[in-house]
C-alpha cells in the first residue's frame, strides 16, 4: 500500500464547482509545509485539473519509479523541514488544452490508481483535492477510504444559498459513506476594496458558519476574496523566491494559519 | 429516502490490478504497451475505440486492456431503442443550446436562468430549462422553484411552470428532502438524463436550454449521444476570466470539437467588480492571460460578450427572484442582451426578445 508511509489522510470536498477547493488545498499545504510538515497533495479532479497550475508545476512529468509513481515535488523543502509533493493526472496529460472524456468505470479505475500505486514515501499530511459533486470519483474514493482509514474531509463553500444547498449534499454524502467531517471552510467570504477598503459580500456572507452549525460541524474559518493570491500564483514563474516564501507575505497567511491549525489540533486529536 | 445505491455494476474488481490504461489504445497495437507510463500517453486517442456500438466492441486488439472491455463486451449492441422515441419529443423544439463549461461556479446557472428569463420576456416565446447537473442542481433554487415537485400524465413528466411559458426540469423536483444527496454512478445518471429528454412532456418550444454540471464525462457525452440525431444548434461555454478557469474551459471546447458540438461561443462572467461604494472598478478574477476574449481567438471561436460581477445577481438567485426583471437597467443586463444578439446572429432565430430600454 502506498500511503503507508503517510501519517493523516485529509479530503478537501465540496458538492459546488468554483467555490475553491484547489486553492484551499494550496493554501492548507503551504501553510502547513511552512510550519515544517511534509505535505502531499493528490488531485483527483480528473477532467479539470487545476492543482498543477496552482504550484506552478503544470510542464513537470510524473517518473516511473521501482515500485510505482513518483509524486512531482514543488521547489526544495523549506529550512524547518516542510515539503510539499503533488500526484495530478494533469502531469499524464500530453498538452495541457487536452480534454479527458472519461466515463464513469474509466475514472474508477484511475481513482484506484492513483490511490495505490503513487509512492509518496514519508509524508505527514495527505490532502486529497476532489472534483465537485457526489458521482464516480467520491464514490470510488470513498470506497478506496475504507482501508485507508482516512482523518476525514475538510468542506469548502462559499456563502451563497446556491452554494450552501449543493455542501449540503455533500455532507450527507459523507454522513452516508462514514467519512469524519473535520470542519468547515467559507471561502470567498467577502471582498475588500483596493480603492476604498470597504468590504463588499459578492457572494453575500456567514453561510458557510450557519450550515457548519445546522450540521453540528466545527466552523474553521471564514476566507475573503483576495485577488492578490490569484497573481501570486500566476506570476510564480517570474519570482525568484518560491510560492511557500512568497505566500509568508499574503494577507490571507495568517487566516490559513488559524485555519490548519485547527485542522491540525483536530487530527491529532 | 430514494434507494441511492449505485446501480449494479459490472465486477470491475475482476480487472487486472495494474492494467487500467489512460486511453483506448492505437489500433493495431498488438501488445499490450509496457509496464508504467509510456513516454507520451495516447490519452485523447478516443477515435482509436470501436465505440460501445460497434459489434466488434470489447474484443478487438485495441480494447485489450481498456478498462471498459468487459462493458463493452457484454452490453447489448445497436443503436440505443430509445432514440427515435427522444428524436419524436424533441421534434417539437426548435432551438436546443446547451450551456457548458469545464469549470465549476462559473455561472453556468446564473447565466441560463438570465437567458431563460430574457427569452421568457416576450409571452409568444416558450422556453424550457433542462438541469442535468445530477449531484449539483442549482436550477431550481434560482427559479424559485426549490420546493416544487414532478407531476405525471398520460403524456409524460410535466414541467414544473415558473411562469406560463417557462418550464423547467430538474432531479431536485424528485428528492423527497432538500438536501438528499444523488450519489449515483454513471450509468444510472445517465438513466435519468435519457428519461428527461425521453419522457418530458415540454410541448412547442421555442428554446430549450440545457444546463449542464462541470467536467467533460457522463452526462455530457449522454447529453450529446442522444440529442445528436435531433439535432442542437450549439454550446455556450461559459468561463470567468482566470486562467485556473480557462484551463478547464480550454478542455471543455477540445470536448465540443471531438464530440462534433458547434460552439456558438464563449461568455465571459464575472469581469470586473464595480464596488458599490467608491465606484472604484477591480478585477476580482484577474484575466492574467488575457481573459476569455483571448481564449476565443486562441480555439477561434465566438466571444459573445461578457457579464460584469454584480452582487445583487448572487443575491437574486438565493431568492429564486428574476435578475432581468428586477434590475433591467445594470450593466449586467446589457452585457446579456449583447451576448443574446450574438447568440441570434450565430443560431438565427426569429424574434428577439423584447426589451425595455
Amino acid at each position: 500500500m502506498s500511503l503507508e508511509g503517510v501519517k493523516h489522510v485529509i479530503l478537501v470536498l465540496s458538492g459546488k464547482g468554483g467555490v475553491g477547493k484547489s486553492s484551499v488545498t494550496t493554501q492548507m499545504a503551504l501553510s502547513l509545509a511552512r510550519r515544517g510538515h511534509r505535505v502531499g497533495v493528490l488531485d483527483i479532479d480528473l477532467t479539470g485539473p487545476n492543482i498543477p497550475r496552482m504550484f506552478n508545476v503544470e510542464d513537470k512529468k510524473v517518473t516511473q519509479g521501482a515500485r510505482g509513481w513518483i509524486p512531482v515535488p514543488v521547489g526544495t523543502a523549506t529550512e524547518n523541514g516542510g515539503s510539499i509533493c503533488c500526484m495530478s493526472l494533469g502531469f499524464l496529460l500530453r498538452d495541457r488544452g487536452d480534454s479527458v472524456v472519461w466515463r464513469g468505470p474509466k475514472k474508477t479505475a484511475m481513482v484506484r490508481q492513483f490511490m495505490t500505486d503513487v509512492v509518496w514515501g514519508e509524508l505527514d499530511y495527505l490532502l486529497i483535492d476532489t472534483p465537485p459533486g457526489t458521482s464516480d470519483e467520491h464514490i470510488s474514493l470513498a470506497e478506496q477510504m475504507r482501508t485507508v482509514n482516512p482523518d476525514g474531509a475538510v468542506i469548502v463553500t462559499t456563502p451563497q444559498a446556491i452554494s450552501t444547498a449543493d455542501v449540503r449534499k455533500e455532507i450527507n454524502f459523507c454522513t452516508k459513506v462514514g467519512i469524519n467531517i473535520l470542519g468547515v471552510v467559507e471561502n470567498m467570504s467577502g471582498f475588500v476594496c483596493p480603492h476604498c477598503s470597504e468590504c463588499t459580500n459578492v457572494f453575500s456572507s456567514g453561510g458557510g458558519k450557519t450550515m457548519a452549525e445546522q450540521f453540528s460541524v466545527e466552523f474553521f474559518g471564514a476566507v475573503p476574496i483576495d485577488p492578490s493570491f490569484n497573481l501570486m500564483i500566476e506570476s510564480q514563474s517570474s519570482e525568484e523566491a518560491p510560492l511557500v516564501e512568497q505566500y509568508g507575505k499574503s494577507k490571507l497567511e495568517p487566516i490559513f494559519k488559524d485555519i490548519t491549525e485547527k485542522l491540525v489540533a483536530k487530527v491529532n486529536s | 429516502m430514494v434507494s441511492f445505491e449505485p446501480p449494479a455494476a459490472p465486477d470491475l474488481s475482476a480487472l487486472p490490478k495494474a492494467a487500467p490504461q489512460l486511453a483506448a489504445p492505437e489500433p493495431g497495437a498488438r501488445s499490450p504497451p509496457p509496464p508504467g507510463l509510456p513516454a507520451n500517453l495516447p490519452l485523447t486517442k478516443l477515435e482509436n475505440c470501436p465505440g460501445p456500438e460497434s459489434q466488434q466492441a470489447g474484443k478487438m486488439d485495441a480494447c485489450a486492456g481498456c478498462p471498459n472491455q468487459i462493458i463493452c463486451a457484454t452490453a447489448p449492441k445497436g443503436p440505443d431503442p430509445d432514440l427515435p422515441l427522444i428524436r419524436a419529443r424533441m421534434s417539437s423544439v426548435k432551438h436546443k443550446l446547451l450551456i457548458l463549461s469545464g469549470k465549476g461556479g462559473v455561472g453556468k446557472s446564473t447565466f441560463t436562468a438570465m437567458l431563460a428569463h430574457a427569452f421568457a420576456q416576450s409571452p409568444q416565446v416558450q422556453v424550457g430549462v433542462m438541469d442535468v447537473d445530477i449531484c449539483g442542481p442549482s436550477i431550481p433554487r434560482m427559479m424559485g422553484a426549490v420546493n416544487e415537485s414532478i407531476h405525471t400524465s398520460g403524456a409524460g413528466w410535466s414541467p414544473v411552470y415558473v411562469a406560463d411559458n417557462l418550464g423547467v426540469m430538474s432531479i431536485q423536483f424528485l428528492l423527497p428532502n432538500q438536501d438528499d444527496a444523488v450519489i449515483w454512478r454513471g450509468p444510472k445518471k445517465n438513466g435519468l438524463i435519457k428519461q428527461f429528454l425521453r419522457d418530458v412532456e415540454w410541448g412547442e418550444l421555442d428554446f430549450l436550454l440545457v444546463d449542464t454540471p462541470p467536467g467533460t464525462t457522463d452526462e455530457h457525452l449522454s447529453v450529446n449521444t442522444y440529442l445528436k440525431e435531433s439535432g442542437v444548434d450549439g454550446a455556450v461555454v461559459v468561463t470567468t476570466p482566470n486562467e485556473v478557469s480557462l484551463l478547464d474551459v480550454r478542455k471543455e471546447i477540445n470536448f465540443c470539437k471531438k464530440a462534433g458540438i458547434r460552439v456558438l461561443g464563449i461568455v465571459e462572467n464575472m469581469s470586473g467588480f464595480v464596488c458599490p461604494n467608491c465606484e472604484g472598478e477591480s478585477q476580482i478574477f484577474h484575466a492574467t492571460t488575457g481573459g476569455a476574449k483571448a481564449l476565443a481567438e486562441e480555439m477561434g471561436v465566438p466571444f459573445l460578450g461578457a457579464v460584469p460581477l454584480d452582487p445583487r445577481i448572487g443575491v437574486a438567485c438565493d431568492y429564486g427572484e428574476s435578475f432581468f426583471d428586477a434590475y433591467p437597467e445594470s450593466p449586467a443586463c446589457d452585457g446579456l442582451m449583447v451576448i443574446i444578439r450574438g447568440l441570434q446572429d450565430q443560431i438565427g432565430f426569429e424574434q428577439l426578445p423584447e426589451y425595455d430600454e
